[in-house]
């Protein structure tokens, strides 16, 4: 039998098995070897909130999807071309993902009567029929892993758990990937154990010589380099991206930094990441609760440093009293949200941008911080150092909202170097020597910022506190002016940073014309998919993406208003929609999604047309 | 191999800035030019003049001194103390020190708080504090009731107090903050109290003097709220009788005429008479090094004395300090630890990561 050669111009495949089957990894390392070869690509992990849910049922299913190709991609794809299955559960959570005509890989191991039964199939899929409108090759996994470990000596259960691993050969065989950089990853990861690292490497290997030997498959696929912008490229994900836009502001500002930090899903990876980089001046504390990991915070920044607080919307939420402290102390401060689903604890591992306006109002009293989104996993680095700049340069908290598509998704990355990066400008109030004037700590400058008045510094000992104080001394003050008039001075020093952000540009189309379809955060790539293909069908659609969205940008209401019609998606049931409307009074229609998972951009099209429709309609009556 | 960070070249460069040496210092020096709005009478005052007493001891310039309050009638001690300061929200002080101690050690913290303070709403905060042994001082002014609400029992207000918002009487079993410090694995527990004004001074000064959190409770009495709540231990007529003060290998005597004492049957300690039966030589020696001792010293007040029928004197003093590791010394080393493995941060190189490609 002859295999054949076919190019295709986009892939995407998604890799699902039990969640002690190790498909993240799995993808995570496909994923790297696409990178190398010069794909563009996105990624979507999706893993149960438990951390081993019942072995063999759908609730226990873990999967990753890859959208990779020689075209510009920006979603993880929504259909996808091929099903990786390692058991019934896997096939039964995901076949719906899978398009028409697609290709199943299933390890017919997972496919017993055992399985069956757990999956809740009555009958066995690969037997009944019922999977005719696809190609399925059934390989036995577990089967051709022991097989190519029979003379390693190793216990049953690790020698199952390098299974992931031939398919992951198999699958670098299929799309014409080389091994080398999975080897190398394997070698240093069991450095310290090298029998299991070359079990791993051998059932790799046994995996691809599967493909090539096994007359089971007809075609192998190239998908050839996508034209990015000429550079060095990494891979990333979101958190990792954000970790270091905090390392990158802490070098810029020469600041030490500190992060308070309770663990919560899908937050934890940045205090993880930021644990391994105490060299580079980095405190990390592990705090007893979300208030003493932002109280922490908030006492470091006192102290001069850049205090920074990473959690989730139900951890935000506790924060909330000590984010007010910070904004009537005047203290930087920055807080991380990486938003999941909510209320309550809601779906933990899920996709949402539902807490916006928890950003913008969640708090006693009036009570302003900045706001910035990052809408992209290598976004979150250039946001993550913004967050610090904006905080540090103004004296106000800012809050950083990621969400768990961009935290765990990946893409290329074309890495700044340090010299690119902007210097954060930090003003220490001067020691005085002998002064008789009076230290005025809420004295403030040209932008309405105070300076920033570290205790060690002799002659300007002072006090600060949550209380209303009088403007410039600081001491308690309960006068109506007064309070009206430091209410007003710090919304005022918010609306100042817009002078210090840029404007808002156009991602894609003109700058007036029919339709602007404005997001903001993680829906990025759906939207400029989707607003391509509209404009490739002839219409007049523009996109806008908000980074900064309190303050925003002092050209965002004009910019609006060129156009005829304002649509604005987003995975919530419509918050940023009613900021615009409120702000500029301006009749922004919403499209919500609030079902735990990104748009796509075939529904995101579709949506998009229903609201143009509609609105033509209203017309033409 | 120190990462030079603009703090430190900032600190560094300000050592000239020093507006007088520390030696110099008076107590006036430490009141700032605030009115203080306490009640007239309130033990605030005396604890207030106390702290400012004892600063120019510290030997320390008065920019390195850092007061952090939480909410309460005492959290307004900040205002008035002419250093460093912040009154800030309720209960979260010991956290926010937590944060500054830690990336700041050149400081000297105090936590301001209050029973409702800390054993209520920061109850978390203060246990983790002193499980940590972050290297502050905590003084717990403890006047068993909420005097900023204007009146609600506190949870160390015996049960059955009868206040605004219990007037059949509180239900809840009071904390016992010694005991709890020391269950919290406190490594320096001591109490004083607002009318013992030379006492609480030196009290101020072992605080500061001890290396780790310092949990110093001090009875206060609420002239409006909850007037005469330690009375039994601030009268100078019953407090010899009903108070001990604990002195470092020294028996433990009280009573007007010294003729009491405290003895240790195996771990059952009993009150007596130093009337011929037993003396001096018989009594419990104070060792503030002795956590078991130090755990039943916590517990004097809850349990009716064996043997003599006679009640258990309130001990004040310094009843346990021992030295563990701090926990801002142990990050500092942790971080330094983490430069000297791992060299000169290179940021160019943590961006590049593992693996990159070129497109051309």
């Amino acid at each position: 039998m002859s295999i054949t050669d076919q190019v295709r111009e986009e892939v995407t495949i998604r890799f699902a098995g039990d969640s002690g089957d190790g498909m993240q990894l799995t993808g995570l390392l496909f994923t790297n070897t696409t990178a190398l070869i010069g794909n563009d690509l996105r990624t979507l992990p999706e893993f149960p909130a438990e951390i081993r849910a019942p072995a063999g049922t759908v609730p226990g299913v873990s999967s990753f999807q890859l959208h990779f190709g020689s075209k510009e991609i920006m979603t993880p794809g929504d259909d996808c071309d091929v099903l990786v299955a390692m058991n019934s559960a896997a096939l039964k959570a995901n076949l719906s993902l899978l398009r028409k005509g697609g290709v199943i890989i299933v390890n017919t191991a997972g496919f017993d009567k055992k399985n069956l039964n757990l999956a809740k199939y009555a009958e066995n899929p690969l037997q009944d029929g019922s999977l005719t409108d696809y190609t399925v090759f059934e390989i036995d996994v577990t089967k051709f892993t022991k097989e190519s470990l029979a003379d390693m000596n190793l216990s049953y259960k690790e020698e199952d758990r390098s299974k992931n691993m031939f398919v992951l050969g198999l699958l670098c065989w299929m799309y014409n990937r080389s091994l080398d950089s999975t080897i190398t990853f394997l070698q240093t990861k069991f450095a310290k154990k090298p029998e299991i690292g070359e079990a791993n490497v051998k059932v790799l290997k046994a995996g691809y010589h599967f493909g090539e030997t096994a007359e089971v498959f007809t075609s192998r696929y190239t998908i050839k380099e996508a034209s990015l912008e000429p550079g060095t490229y990494r891979s990333t994900i979101g958190n990792d991206a954000t970790v270091l836009g905090l390392v990158a502001a802490a070098r810029q500002s020469n600041l030490p930094l500190f992060l308070g930090s309770y663990p919560i899903t899908p937050a934890s990876d940045v205090l993880h990441g930021l644990s391994k980089y105490k060299h580079f001046g980095i405190t990390t504390f592990q705090a007893e609760d979300e208030i003493a990991a932002v109280s922490s915070a908030i006492g470091a920044a006192y102290g001069g440093s850049l205090g920074v607080t990473s959690s989730s919307g139900p951890g935000v939420v506790l924060k909330g009293e000590a984010i007010g402290l910070a904004v009537m102390l005047e203290l930087p401060l920055v807080i991380l949200n990486i938003q999941r689903a909510g209320p309550s604890t809601g779906m933990p591992t899920k996709i949402e941008q539902s807490d916006l306006m928890q950003a913008v109002y969640g708090r006693n009293g009036e009570s302003p911080v900045a706001i910035v989104a990052p809408r992209s996993p290598a976004d979150c680095f250039d946001m993550a150092f913004e967050a610090c700049r904006i905080s540090l340069e103004h004296m106000i908290p800012v809050l950083y909202l990621s969400d768990g598509y961009l935290a765990n998704g990946s893409e290329p990355w074309k890495f700044p170097q340090t010299d690119d990066l902007k210097k954060i400008n930090v003003r220490f109030e001067k020691p005085r020597k002998g002064s008789n004037e009076p230290f005025l700590p809420y004295l403030r400058d040209e932008r309405h910022v105070r300076s920033w008045a570290i205790p060690g510094t002799a002659g300007i000992e002072h006090r600060i506190g949550g209380l209303e104080k009088e403007d410039e001394t600081g001491n308690i003050s309960y006068e109506p002016e007064n309070h009206q008039k430091m209410v007003k001075l710090r919304k005022a020093k918010l609306h100042k940073i817009a002078d210090h952000i840029p404007l808002q540009d156009v991602d894609q189309g003109s700058e007036k014309g029919d339709i602007a379809i404005l997001g903001w955060g993680s829906t990025y790539g759906a939207i400029r998919t989707a607003v391509f293909a509209l404009r490739k069908e002839g219409y007049d659609v523009s996109h806008i993406h908000l980074r900064y969205i309190s303050p925003s940008p002092k050209n965002l209401e004009e910019l609006l208003r060129n156009y005829d019609q304002v649509i604005v998606p987003e995975l919530n049931d419509g918050q940023l929609v009613r900021l615009i409307r409120d702000e500029f009074l301006i009749p922004a229609k919403p499209i919500n999604k609030i079902k735990g998972s990104p748009f796509g951009v075939e529904e995101l099209k579709q949506e998009i047309l229903n609201v143009i429709r509609t609105q033509t309609l209203a017309q033409e009556l | 191999m120190a990462l030079q960070t603009k703090i430190n070249d900032f600190l560094n460069g300000n050592e000239n800035g020093m507006v007088a040496e520390a030696s110099e210092y008076t107590a006036k020096d430490f009141s700032s030019d605030q009115d203080v709005r306490w009640c007239p009478g309130c033990g605030d005052y005396t604890i207030l003049k106390q702290a400012q007493n004892v600063m120019p001891e510290l030997g320390m310039p008065k920019e390195n001194i850092v007061f952090i309050s939480g909410i309460g009638c005492a959290a307004r001690f900040p205002y008035y103390m002419d250093t460093f300061g912040m009154h800030s929200i309720h209960g979260r002080a010991p956290a926010i020190a937590t944060g500054l101690k830690v990336s700041r050690p050149d400081l000297s913290v105090w936590i301001i708080t209050g029973d409702g303070d800390s054993l209520s709403i920061g109850a978390n905060h203060f246990v983790q504090l002193l499980r940590r042994n972050v290297n502050v001082n905590l003084m717990l002014f403890n006047n068993q009731i909420y005097g900023l609400t204007k009146g609600q029992y506190s949870p160390t207000a015996p049960e059955g107090t009868i206040s605004k918002s219990t007037p059949f009487g509180s239900l809840d079993h009071p904390f016992n903050p010694l005991a709890l410090s020391l269950g919290a694995e406190g490594s320096f527990v001591a109490r004083a109290m607002d009318r013992d004004p030379k006492h609480l001074k030196e009290m101020l000064l072992r605080t500061h003097q001890h290396k780790g959190t310092s949990m110093l409770e001090i009875y206060q009495n609420c002239i409006v709220f909850n007037d005469g709540a330690f009375e039994l231990f601030t009268d100078k007529k019953s407090r010899p009788r009903e108070t001990i003060y604990l002195e470092q290998g020294e028996p433990l005597i009280f009573g007007a005429d010294k003729d009491k004492g405290v003895r240790l049957d195996g771990l059952q300690p009993e009150v007596v008479e130093l009337n011929g039966k037993y003396s001096k030589e018989d009594l419990w020696v104070h060792d503030e090094q002795d956590s078991t001792k130090a755990h039943l010293l916590s517990r004097f007040f809850e349990h009716p004395a064996k043997g003599s029928g006679l009640l258990f004197p309130r001990p004040f003093g310094v009843l346990y300090a021992v030295e563990r590791p701090c926990y801002d010394d142990m990050v500092v080393a942790q971080n330094q630890h983490a430069m000297e493995m791992k060299g000169e941060p290179d940021l160019d190189a943590l961006l590049r990561g593992p693996e990159t490609w070129e497109v051309k």
